[in-house]
């Protein structure tokens, strides 16, 4: 099992989504977080203060799935978070030990693979 | 000075003010209705008009619109608000500062109202461009045929407080620019939704509030047409909101917030044209029966490919439309002194209300077409597909909506000319 991590641009997360859609990969989260990378700045004013935006929205997707997964789910986050822009973000895998479905008690395998009802 | 009535000129001071605040409220209106990342250029769009069609209008509009009655246009005589002062303005009791300032609102917020087709996806100074020609070569012209002596105000059409100028002119205007301008890129691909529904409904009662200006100044006294007109916009829309929660129901059994809003503005608009001319009565079947056409445009515009984005075709368009129609059924002589409708034994008068609603939206569609496919010729119209992904808060204004500031950096004036700064250099 592993945990993928994506971030990605706020406006490519709907092509992510369906991308995950069509990898049929179904669980994960989402958030917005803040961050920066090797991105230029952006600069704002606001009423004569300049001021340099060091942190840039982004989403961060979490998807916990089993090893056969973990390659369509890196690709899935690469194709629909992919502009060619600096600042398209990153994808970490990381080794996940245990899971568990709280409704059920399932745990690992069974945990992360989605079930239909 | 002589022929100046105080009670009047205190009415239209005050209306004055209160059809100003409706571009804002517009604004703040149409800012809930968009995506967050396009809150501040689409609240920037109405402010915009404020600033471009005040000029316009003082320059060469009001003019346009109002001195002389030529049948298409009137004449130069006022332009750069030349002999505007104190004196009455013909056949009012006011004087014409008073009234140009109270026509120079009409034409702000009805250029403001076309922003509505066109954001999230159309450039600053092009729409500033639009605005300054767009306020004279439509707003001034119509205008011109509907209250100043044009050929349908003195054929005998009644429109008391711009169904013709206002309400159809911006609507098949906002048709026209949605067609040329395009639909936005991920129109009809993702769930694009309003991103904060308090704005919406504070900007249909602040709407609402001005509206009583609007229609209740469009006599110009404070007389019986303007009382008419002032209680009218209080009755209609409440009937537009009843069958709007009832359509509401019907379709998907909950009353909607969004919908209430927009049946707010239907509300008004259907009675714009109509206030000063037929009953109370009648106002609120008006209310109840315009509901129906502008909620069916709405639901059937957003399955088509146009990205007519706020509905202003719906709202405005159609709603005004449809009070012009019915000033021709239901006008009453005893009520406004003026001419009775169809209802009444005067089937001319509908007659009359017809060609209004022939001519105005097709000399608003087409001079709209026109102007934004000149002005696309020599500037770009749209922002790229980045940009617009990125929203047109930061790429056209610099600005955001809702910055949190964290990870801002302040920069001093002598760091003026690091536009932009790598923050960590990959290379």
């Amino acid at each position: 099992m592993k945990l993928v991590i994506g971030i990605v641009r706020p406006e490519q997360a709907n092509q992510v989504l369906e991308a995950l859609h069509r990898a049929e990969v179904r669980g994960f989260s989402m958030s917005r977080v803040q961050g920066h990378g090797g991105e230029m700045d952006r600069v704002e004013t606001y009423r004569g203060t300049t001021v340099q935006m060091g942190l840039s929205e982004k989403v961060r997707f979490e998807v916990a799935v089993s090893d056969g997964f973990v390659d369509k789910t890196v690709g899935a986050l690469c194709e629909g978070g992919r502009t060619g822009e600096v600042g398209d973000g990153k994808i970490f895998v990381v080794p996940l030990d245990h899971a568990v479905r709280i409704r059920t008690g399932d745990s690992d395998e069974g945990a992360v693979t989605p079930v239909s009802k | 000075m002589s022929g100046v009535d105080t009670g009047d000129t205190a009415w239209m001071l005050i209306a004055t003010a209160l059809v100003l605040l409706m571009t804002p409220a517009l604004g703040l209106f149409y800012a809930g209705l968009v995506r967050s990342k396009n809150t501040l250029n689409t609240f920037m769009m109405s402010i915009a008009a404020i600033a471009v069609a005040t000029v316009t209008w003082a320059a060469v509009g009001y003019s346009l619109a109002f001195d002389g009655d030529g049948a298409l246009i009137g004449g130069l005589g006022n332009a750069f608000l030349s002999g505007v002062d104190f004196a009455p303005r013909e056949g009012t009791t006011i004087p014409e500062l008073v009234f140009f300032a109270f026509q120079a609102t009409f034409c702000i917020i009805t250029t403001a109202l076309i922003s509505g087709a066109v954001v999230e996806r159309m450039r600053f100074g092009p729409f500033l461009v639009f605005s300054a020609l767009w306020s004279v070569l439509v707003y001034a012209v119509l205008a011109h045929w509907a209250f100043g002596g044009g050929w349908l105000i003195s054929g005998g059409t009644l429109d008391f407080a711009g169904g013709v100028p206002v309400e159809m002119a911006s609507g098949f205007s906002a048709l026209a620019a949605a067609l040329v301008v395009g639909a936005r890129k991920d129109y009809g691909r993702q769930a694009l939704l309003p991103h904060n529904a308090v704005y919406v409904l504070l900007g249909a009662g602040l709407l609402w509030f001005g509206w009583f200006g609007f229609n209740g100044g469009s006599g110009f006294s404070t007389g019986e047409g303007s009382v008419l007109a002032f209680t009218n916009t209080l009755l209609c829309p409440a009937a537009t909101l009843v069958v709007w929660f009832a359509l509401d129901l019907v379709r998907g059994r909950k009353v909607t917030a969004i919908g209430a809003a927009t049946a707010i503005i239907v509300g008004c608009v259907l009675i714009t044209p109509a206030g000063g001319y037929v009953s109370p009565g009648w106002a609120m079947l008006l209310g109840a029966l315009g509901a129906i056409p502008s909620y069916g445009i709405i639901v059937w515009r957003t399955r088509t490919r146009v990205d007519e984005t706020l509905d202003v075709l719906a709202a405005h368009g159609t709603a005004g439309l449809i009070g012009i129609l019915f000033i021709g059924f239901f006008a009453q002589e005893t009520w406004n002194g003026v001419s009775d409708g169809l209802f009444y034994g005067n089937a001319e008068q509908l007659l009359d209300q017809v060609f209004a609603v022939l001519a105005a939206p097709a000399y608003a569609f087409v001079m709209t077409f026109i102007l934004l496919k000149v002005i696309g010729a020599v500037m770009p119209l749209r922002a790229t597909d980045k940009e617009e992904a990125m929203g047109m808060d930061i790429n056209q204004h610099g600005e955001e909506a809702y910055v949190t500031g964290e990870g801002a950096i302040l920069l001093l004036p002598d760091d003026h000319d690091k536009v932009a700064v790598p923050v960590a250099d990959p290379g």
